[in-house]
């Protein structure tokens, strides 16, 4: 179905970051105007939902670059669920801004709203692209303007860090993504994403091992280790670049594309029917999960213990997609959603203890819960739902990857998972069990309570809430996400 | 009437408002002259390319002699392909040159510039146009020798050094050239390409004809700065006017390997070249070109010398196309030889507005630019952007062919090569989008203004033009593959 609509998806947050840098002078104006571009966004993404319920595929080219490979759209479940989470976390995440730029005195605003709508833009053109150059182009794109939020401080230590993160996914796409998409035109003829796949029957097992290792390290925003190290330098930026980007929309986009290209480039047939010569990859992403686990565990900066947790999480979804079985799948899609509403909550938090009360380590919140009761509650939530607590919605994502390690068979798979839950209560829960159970240092508990700006507060509500929510509305997504196995 | 002699035109007339300039005296009527000359050209070239596209190549005999005795012009896709990309930086190089050299040449030589300018267009285009082996020759050196004079102009002292260090090698590839062009006619006694083409065929394997053809090979090498025949090149650009620079980025070189291309294919043929060592040869020395240049342009401090590098390294990326010896690998090489010279002249461009502005091409002295030099630095990081093979740019659509032609041909290592140097060339490029945008200025810099108007367009125009084709491909691609498949077919 020819759907110009798909152009506005894709236009709409670039307005918005024109419209952005045009009314930079007043500042209430400008952020009036992302949030409108925002909930537009959003209102258009939603409306393509019902057709893709129903089956159908909205799509629309944009121009042709090279004669056989157009830049063009295409909505599938998988996209149009990650469309979903980024365009309604978009909005949320930019009421969070409000309060947390203005409460935190940040300068070069109007950059960081432009940029950050620049950003969007290709998170959108990742989920809604039909073919790998159209992906490998928004993939790019995404990198390239999330760059100037990473170092929005302007420090040595920001430059720094950019200069990681520039490195480490620019390197890795041009490296390994690139050629890997090379080779699949040269193999298939084509680069279109098809159920079912394009490389049955055209690739033998050699290669297919080969082209899925250079995607899954080539898609260097997926963290998988070793290439997992511009994630935790990225935490320099400010925390509404971290809640969103750095949670959302630059790695989810990046287990995203892992998961497209196994399931619509690879095809779950064909790398279930090369057997077993991909088990070393998924050990790679088990290693990850369990080491980025360790890893948090010892990390006193709650930033950082957030992103190596994020690390962790992010290769449950590679892992998932890797074991290509019914479940794993769909357990590796739903993870996508369930563990964005949960880890922005966690960066939504752990910004405003910042802005609050300028704390950043972990061991300087000690009863600092009396004082953001509802900062530090849904610190909780979210923790107890990416430890994957029924009740929340983390719950079903690690339900259904459960199931696809035990479908496939792969026990050893199963027991990393319930080892990482297991790290993951102890990396996390403490932090609001210091915050609530301990007294705060100096015995001082007369303070009062001293939440975050209001529009901080609120934007943690709101997905706090969704954690919850997801629990009760899962099917819906399940039904979406089980077009994908047929 | 004059479209018929076009072919002849797109020499004679830069040949002849060479000497115009000369009799002018006058700066500024010299520059209108040159300009108007290299426009002359361009529409040229353009009919050519057309006429070429609609009705398939056109031989023009020089004063009606036929052929195997007279010269002949011969027109098909690559030459107007060339000419065209030759023309076309040409004009846009002057546009930026006006103020540039009135900064960077004394005011009494400024018509002599012009001079050399013209007859180093006339060369250029006349190797691209003539079908007679010991024409190019004759082109050949015309076009070099106003290069050594267009390099030694440079206002720093070191400019005559890098002059002098061309003359001594170019002369010694132009030599090398010219035993070629004399062997292969004292073996087959013709001098035109055609004709040479079916008479070394009837030979059969002929020990002279090797001999030519290494000669040949080696010759157009230096000319055209294959590794490791390079050495001339970084400080030729780096010393140059920067107006010179940019020209010569843009033409000289993509010229050189366009002989490469004719005398490869339509004088020696697929199959004399494939059978010896050249493809490992051209294959290794490509290799080498985009991982050593590009490490090498990591290194420099000097921004121009940089880019110099960065040329060799682009044109190994040339050569690894032209060593597959398929038609997809000469299309791919056609293809970025266009982009190349987008990109390359835009940055040289770029760079020469800086120079203009603060009198250094040293990357720390141009610390913190970005901010006095808005538009100068968006077009510089375009042009980056497309040099590292970004997508929606010119450079990328290049990259990809050339990439797809190896894995096609199953050269693995050489594709794993070629996106290792764009690696680099992140690198390369990361340096001065560093240095321009996210360092404090200098005092040098915090003086600086924006370029003058001309400049600005100059490195627009051809900074847009990279993201143009970066998009809209069928132009490049499309002639790319006609005159690719004429070249391996016929």
């Amino acid at each position: 179905m020819e759907t110009p609509a798909l152009f506005l998806c894709l236009a709409l947050p670039l307005a918005g970051a024109a419209l952005v840098l045009l009314l930079g002078r007043w500042p209430n104006l400008r952020e009036a105007a992302s949030l409108a571009t925002g909930g537009w966004l959003f209102l258009e993404v939603l409306a393509l939902l019902p057709a893709v319920e129903a089956g159908d595929r909205p799509r629309a080219v944009l121009v042709s670059v090279i004669p056989e490979i157009p830049l063009a759209f295409e909505v599938e479940p998988l996209g149009m669920l990650f469309a979903l989470v980024a365009s309604s976390l978009w909005i949320v995440t930019t009421i969070y801004s409000i309060g947390y730029m203005r409460g935190h005195g940040e300068t070069n605003q109007t950059r960081f709203y432009a940029c950050f709508a620049i950003a969007i833009a290709s998170a959108i053109g990742v989920a809604f692209a039909s073919n790998l150059l159209t992906l490998f182009v928004f993939y790019e794109v995404l990198t390239l303007s999330t760059y100037p939020l990473v170092t929005h401080s302007g420090t040595d230590e920001a430059r720094r860090a950019g200069r990681v993160y520039l490195g480490v996914l620019l390197g890795t796409s041009i490296a390994f993504q690139l050629f890997a998409i090379l080779w699949v035109w040269v193999l298939a003829g084509e680069t279109g994403f098809r159920s079912g796949g394009i490389l049955a029957g055209r690739a033998d097992p050699l290669a297919t091992t080969i082209l899925l290792a250079l995607f899954v390290f080539g898609i260097g925003k997926a963290a998988v280790m070793p290439f997992h190290r511009w994630l935790p330098a990225a935490m320099v930026a400010p925390t509404p670049v971290s809640a969103l980007l750095h949670a959302v929309a630059v790695v989810k986009a990046g287990v995203f594309a892992v998961l497209k290209v196994v399931v619509y480039v690879f095809g779950p047939g064909h790398l279930a029917a090369i057997g077993g010569t991909s088990g070393w990859l998924i050990a790679v992403a088990a290693v990850t999960i369990l080491a980025g686990s360790l890893v948090a565990m010892r990390r006193d900066n709650l930033k950082a213990r957030l992103a190596y947790s994020t690390v962790s999480q992010l290769s449950y979804i590679v892992m998932g997609a890797l074991v290509a079985s019914v479940w794993g799948i769909v357990g590796a899609g739903l993870h996508i959603v369930m563990h964005a509403f949960a880890k922005i909550t966690l960066f939504f938090c752990a910004g405003a203890v910042l802005v609050a009360h300028h704390r950043t380590e972990v061991s300087e919140l000690d009863g600092i819960g009396r004082a953001m009761p509802i900062t530090m509650a849904a610190f909780l939530v979210a923790s107890l739902s990416i430890v994957g607590l029924p009740l929340l919605g983390g719950m079903w994502s690690k339900w259904y990857l459960a199931l696809g390690t035990i479908e496939s068979g792969r026990y050893e798979l199963l027991a990393v998972l319930m080892l990482s839950s297991l790290l993951s209560v102890a990396y996390l829960l403490p932090i609001p069990v210091r915050a609530f159970a301990r007294p705060s240092p100096g015995g001082g508990s007369g303070e009062g309570i001293r939440e975050a700006p209001w529009p901080c507060v609120l934007a943690i509500v709101l997905t706090a809430t969704g954690c919850l929510v997801l629990f009760w509305f899962a099917e819906r997504w399940l039904r979406l996400l089980s077009q994908l196995t047929g | 009437m004059i479209a018929s002699h076009l072919p002849a035109l797109q020499v004679v007339v830069p040949l002849v408002a060479a000497p115009v300039c000369v009799l002018l005296r006058w700066s500024r009527v010299a520059w209108m002259v040159a300009m108007a000359a290299s426009l002359f050209a361009v529409g040229g070239a353009w009919c050519l390319l057309a006429g070429v596209l609609s009705a398939g190549p056109t031989s023009y005999f020089l004063g009606s002699w036929a052929a195997p005795w007279g010269i002949e012009y011969r027109v098909d896709e690559t030459n107007a392909w060339v000419m065209l990309v030759v023309s076309v930086i040409s004009a846009v190089s002057l546009l930026f040159a006006r103020r540039s050299v009135e900064r960077e040449v004394e005011t009494d030589r400024i018509h002599l510039f012009y001079t050399a300018w013209l007859l180093c267009l006339a060369g250029l285009l006349g190797m691209a146009v003539t079908a007679d082996a010991f024409n190019v020759f004759v082109f050949l050196e015309i076009s070099s020798l106003s290069t050594y004079v267009l390099v030694s102009l440079g206002t720093r002292r070191e400019a005559l050094v890098a002059a002098l260090r061309y003359l001594v090698l170019g002369t010694v590839g132009a030599t090398f050239f010219l035993i070629g062009v004399g062997l292969l006619y004292q073996v087959t006694g013709t001098l035109n390409m055609g004709d040479l083409a079916t008479r070394i065929a009837q030979l059969g394997p002929h020990r002279t004809v090797t001999a030519a053809f290494g000669f040949l090979a080696v010759g157009i090498a230096v000319k055209s700065a294959v590794y490791p025949l390079h050495t001339w090149l970084p400080n030729a650009y780096a010393f140059a006017p920067s107006a010179v620079s940019a020209f010569l980025a843009g033409t000289a070189t993509k010229v050189s390997l366009y002989l490469l291309l004719r005398f490869l294919f339509t004088v020696f043929g697929h199959e004399f070249v494939a059978g010896g060592p050249v493809p490992v040869l051209l294959a290794l020395t490509g290799v080498a070109a985009v991982v050593a240049a590009s490490v090498a342009a990591v290194r420099q401090d000097d921004a121009k010398r940089l880019l110099g590098f960065s040329s060799v390294a682009q044109i190994g990326y040339l050569v690894l196309g032209v060593s597959l010896l398929t038609t997809e690998g000469v299309a791919a090489s056609l293809i970025h030889l266009f982009g190349h010279a987008l990109m390359k002249t835009a940055l040289f461009v770029c760079l020469g507005a800086i120079v203009y502005r603060i009198g250094s091409a040293r990357i720390d002295d141009m610390a913190g630019i970005a901010k006095r030099m808005p538009w100068t630095c968006a077009a510089l990081v375009v042009g980056g952007l497309s040099l590292i093979g970004v997508p929606l740019t010119a450079g990328f659509v290049g990259k990809w062919y050339l990439v797809a032609a190896a894995l096609e041909a199953g050269w693995w290592p050489v594709a794993a090569a070629m996106l290792l140097a764009s690696l680099i060339a992140v690198a390369y490029v990361w340096k001065l989008v560093e240095s321009a945008y996210f360092r404090a200025p200098s005092a040098r810099v915090a003086a600086a203004r924006g370029a003058p108007f001309s400049m600005v367009a100059a490195a627009w125009g051809l900074s847009g033009a990279n993201i143009w084709f970066g998009i809209d491909t069928s132009l490049p691609i499309g002639v790319a593959n006609r005159a690719a498949a004429a070249l391996l077919g016929g």
